[in-house]
Formats: structure tokens, sequence, C-alpha cells
């Protein structure tokens, strides 16, 4: 894909998620002279700190105001530049609720928030600093685009699809590496798309963020051990959320899980049931996160193991939802 | 851009106008934030008619100054300000407040034609305003922003973290004008949460602030002056009285917000006009 990257395949199992995010924005700030970036004093940890560097003219440091910071973004979009933010995806959300809902999207503003530290990526922070609840809320607001990517090349390329499309965006993206998904950026991203990454007839497992190379891991796992088809979607965008690939998991699978790290409550698994719910249709489900619960403390992949949302977790919740019953209606002309 | 009392003469003039029309806009709703319009509407007069570089055909003009109206319940005073200016259609007031109606209390920037950010949610507007004033340094523009505050407002925190930036990026393109009508929904700012001493404060963040008199178009234009000369920012505390111009509401705070029945209208129309002869009276005696 075209864009003047420094980097190379290989540099994906050599950089953090966010290192490629600043990477990139830093290759769209040497084509783009509107693009200009904030941080509140966080330019190193969120790795915004590259485009500063080479752009000190078109970079301002707010200090830890977040609050501040999305008032001013709101401002530089309206008079037509085009700010990227970064700050951790707890303040991201959270912090900022009012200024993210008014300033932001309410105006509808051209500002792109990119949320570092996402999920329990930064998990013996401590629940101050895991961000499992941020998806419940930017979910219900109006205008934002949400995406989740699963790894450092999903990233690049979420970053350069929300400067090439006007409006509000929050992408939440991991502290620290992810494990690989993608070999390179080669592989047909598209805003709202989802991708299938296992073909699969006995059950859907719907994932994004650090936990579509988990997903994928445990279907194969159960491919192996328990003759299980198993179809595995990247719903990396959750907003706006691809209806049609539930609706086709709902109908060619009858079986679905999703796994995300976040509280089942407001996050992909909510958006997900309540298509399941709009379309009336019998549907074993299953939400696999935070069960409405602050995460404990420690290492990510730790969390993820005490959450059930690792390839392990993943399994056993397959295992258990394909002997779950659910009502047959073999009548798809009239909804699907 | 020195006052002179020809000058000063028509902005009285077009300020009685201006409260003559929020009255009537006020009337047609029903009930409005009348006690914050009418302090803050010699500021809007004097920024409108004197000193905002816009033009009158294009609202969105890029190279346009800005006004970011952070008190944005005192929609009722922007709105017959852009109609009058020619911005928004005058028959547009008559649905301020309504069903249906492009003009809600808070004035939303997507609907409003020359409504620079929504605001509404207090604390937002200084913010905004520096993020345009960046903007003008990045892009190469040589406009100002005016921010205007209310003072009850000031209680937000997110103010004090705009005015630390503002300073800290010596914006000196972004102009705070803080309406300081003493009054708040329960009560006296002083009684609530005491903003006293204010300007020591704004001081200590680092703007260069200067305390006027608000309802006085001639020191307003001074300090605008003043403030569109400096290299520095500068914070402008304009000293208000809460429903300036209709005596019987005057420094009230449960006035804030409130309803306009015929017996009120008539009674408010009589004393704009009261509230103008003396104004005029000023202007001539102080005038040069």
């Amino acid at each position: 894909m075209a864009g003047g990257l420094t980097y190379t395949a290989t540099d994906s199992t050599q950089l953090a998620t966010a290192e490629i995010y600043g990477n990139t924005l830093l290759a769209l700030g040497k084509e783009h002279p509107e693009i200009v970036g904030l941080s509140a004093d966080l330019a190193k940890s969120t790795k915004i700190g590259v485009f500063g560097e080479a752009f000190p003219d078109r970079f301002f440091n707010v200090g830890i105001a977040e609050q501040n910071m999305f008032g001013i973004a709101a401002g530089m979009a309206r008079a037509g530049l085009v700010p990227f933010l970064s700050t951790f995806s707890q303040f991201a959300s959270w912090r900022v609720a009012d200024q993210l809902h008014t300033d932001i999207c309410y105006q509808n503003v051209n500002a792109k928030v990119i949320a570092t530290h996402g999920g329990t990526s930064f998990g013996q922070a401590g629940s101050t600093h895991h961000a499992i609840f941020d998806i419940g809320l930017v979910r219900t607001l109006p205008n934002l685009t949400v995406i989740v990517p699963a790894d450092g090349y999903e990233t690049a390329n979420a970053v350069r699809a929300a400067y090439n499309t006007p409006g509000p965006f929050y992408i939440r993206i991991n502290r620290g590496f992810d494990r690989v998904v993608y070999p390179s950026e080669d592989y047909g991203f598209e805003l709202g798309k989802a991708l299938m990454l296992r073909e699969g007839t006995d059950i859907t497992v719907i994932a994004c963020g650090s936990c579509v190379f988990q997903a994928i891991s445990a279907a194969d796992l159960l491919k192996t051990a328990d003759g299980l088809s198993v179809r595995v979607l990247n719903m990396h965008t959750i907003k706006p959320l691809d209806v049609e690939a539930i609706k086709s998991a709902i109908q060619d699978t009858r079986r679905i899980i999703t796994v995300e790290d976040h509280s089942v409550i407001g996050g992909l698994g909510s958006a997900v049931a309540e298509v399941i719910a709009d379309t009336g249709k019998g549907c074993a489900f299953k939400r696999l996160g935070a069960q409405d619960a602050f995460a404990p403390i420690g290492l990510h992949e730790d969390i993820m193991s005490a959450l059930g949302i690792d390839a392990n977790g993943i399994a056993d919740a397959v295992r258990a939802v394909m002997h779950m019953d659910f009502e047959l209606d073999d009548d798809w002309d009239d909804e699907v | 851009m020195a006052l002179d009392k020809a000058e000063w003469l028509a902005l009285e003039a077009k300020a009685y106008e201006l409260r003559k029309l929020l009255l009537e806009t006020c009337h047609w709703a029903g009930s409005g934030h009348i006690g914050g319009g009418t302090s803050v509407m010699d500021i809007l007069t004097v920024l409108y008619h004197k000193y905002l570089n816009l033009k009158k055909d294009d609202p969105a003009w890029e190279d346009r100054d800005r006004l970011i109206l952070s008190k944005g319940h005192a929609g009722i005073a922007l709105a017959p300000v852009l109609a009058d200016y020619g911005y928004e259609d005058y028959e547009a007031l008559k649905t301020f407040n309504l069903s249906g109606s492009r003009m809600g209390i808070h004035l939303d920037s997507n609907k409003v034609k020359g409504v620079d950010a929504s605001t509404g949610s207090l604390g937002h507007g200084m913010s905004i305003a520096l993020g345009t004033g960046l903007a003008a340094r990045v892009l190469g523009k040589s406009y100002t922003t005016y921010c205007i505050t209310g003072d009850g407002e000031l209680d937000e925190g997110s103010n004090w973290e705009a005015a630390m930036a503002i300073a800290h990026f010596e914006a000196a393109n972004v102009i705070t004008i803080v309406d300081r009508n003493h009054n708040m929904i329960d009560g006296n700012t002083e009684d609530i949460m005491a903003l006293e001493p204010l300007a020591d404060k704004f001081t200590a963040f680092g703007l260069d602030t200067k305390v006027i008199d608000g309802n006085n178009i001639k020191e307003l234009c001074e300090t605008i002056d003043y403030a569109l000369a400096s290299d520095k920012p500068v914070c402008i505390i304009a000293d208000t009285v809460k429903g300036e111009g209709i005596a019987f509401i005057e420094g009230d705070y449960k006035w804030h917000y409130g309803a306009m029945d015929e017996a009120n209208y008539e009674k408010a129309k009589e004393a704009l006009a009261a509230h103008y002869e003396k104004r005029k009276a000023r202007a001539e005696k102080e005038g040069n």
C-alpha cells in the first residue's frame, strides 16, 4: 500500500503497535500539512512524539489536561486542521466524555482520537488504567467511527482510513507489542467490513483487538483437537458495525461467541447482541470479556487468561456453546 | 480604532435595537435566559458592529474572526444579533426554543449560520477558542478569536486548564472576555462558589487581565483596542449587570431564566426605552 512508510513487514514484530501508529502519522504528516498532533504529557508513551520531533510547529503538548486537549482539537478542526489526539484510552473516553460528546461528536468535527493502552494492555497499572468500559461509552456517540485494530498493520490501515474519511474517529490500540495477525498491510482492510480469518460452519467467533489472534489460535486448536469448524471474524470496526457479516454468521452457523478485551456490557458483545436481537432469529450466544467487573492486576496475557479471552478460554467457551440449544427457524427469506 | 461620539451613539442605538429584539425573541419563545442575555448584549454589539472581521455574504469565510460564546445559554442574545447582522433568517427567531426549530436554547453550530461553536455545556469555550487560535498560527492566518465566558461557569476546572494553556502558548490572538454579571442559577456567585479575587486568578494564570465596566461601550472599545494591540493574551473581566436595561430584573439572579408574559413584556419594553435614554445621555456627555 502506498504511503511512503519507513518500516517493512518484518518491523511489525519489532515495533510496538503504537510505534507503527507514530510512524504512520509521521508519513501522513509529511504529505498533509493540515495534520497536527496533540498530546497530554504522553507523547513518548503514545508514540506521537516522532510526529512532534518532525513537525514541532504542528505539535502541541497541553500537559496533563485531557479536557482542554479535546476542546482545542475541536477548535482546530473547525478551523480546517486535522488534529490527531493521543492519550490513554481510559482518559480519551471517560475523562473527556463531555468534550468528546459535545465538542467533537455533536459538532461532527474532523478530529482523530488515537486511544492507546486500550483494554488491559497496561495491566500492571491497575484498574485506573485499564480501559475496559471505553467502547461502551464511545459506541453510543453519533458521528463517531470506532475502530479496535487487531495488530500493528491493522493500526496503520485504520489511521490512514481515519485521515481519508471526514469526521471524528476513535481508534483504540494497545500498549506494547501485539501478536501479529497480518504479515503485511495488504489484506483488504476496509472500514466497516469484518474480515473472515477462518472459514467455519459450526460456530462463529467474533473478535476485535488483541482477541483476534487468540480467536484464530482457538479455532485452529478446536479444528485439530475437536474437529470443529470455527469461523473467525475480525470485527475491527465496532461502529459502523458490519451487520451483514453478523447476519450471515447467524444464518450459517447458528452459534456465536464474541470476545473482547472489554466489559461484556456495552462493547463488541453488546453490539453483536443487538444485531442478533433485531433479526429475531434463534442463535446460541455467549459474550466473553470482563463480566461486569474490574479486571485483576497483572501482565496483559495473564489478565486475558483470567478473563477467559485467551485461546484456551475461547476454546472452552466454544465447547460449552456447542452444547447449547437454540430454537430453529429455517425461514430466512423474511428477514435476512 | 478610537471611539468617537458619533460611533458611540450609533453603537448605543444598535445595542438598544438588539436588546429589543432579544426581548421580542424571549416573548415569542415564552421564556428565556434574559438575565445573562441582556448582560452580554453590549459586548456582542461592540464585537459584531465594530470589531469582528466578517463577510456578510459568507458566514463560513475561512479568514473571519471567530466568536466562541462559551456561555451558550446566551443563545437568546446571539441569535438576534446574527439575524440582525444578516446571517440568519429574522423569521427563524420566532421559532426560537420551539419544537422543530433550528434554534434551540443553546445554538447548534451546524444548524445556525455564524455560530462558531456548539456550546452550552459550560467550561468548554476557552479550549475551543485556543484551538482556533492555534490553528491560525499553523495556517498562517491573522484572524482573532474572541471567547465570551460567563462568570458562574468559571467554577468549571476546564476553564483554568485552558487559561494556563492560552498563556503557555502565548496565544495573543485569543481574547477572553468574562461576562461578570455576578449571578448564577442558584444565586450570587460569591455565595455559591466565590470567584474573587478573580482578576488575580487570571493574572496568576498568565493572562494580562483588565477589569472594566462591561456595560460601558466606550470602556469595552478601549479595552478591546488594547487587547488587539497587545502581544500578550488578554483577559477582559467585563463587570456587567445581569438583566442590564430592564430595571425590574436587574441584578436579580431569579431572572437567569424567566418567563416573558404580556405584562412583563410591556413593562420590559418601557424599561429598555428608558435605559436607552440614559445611555444616550451618557454618550452625549462623555463622548468626544
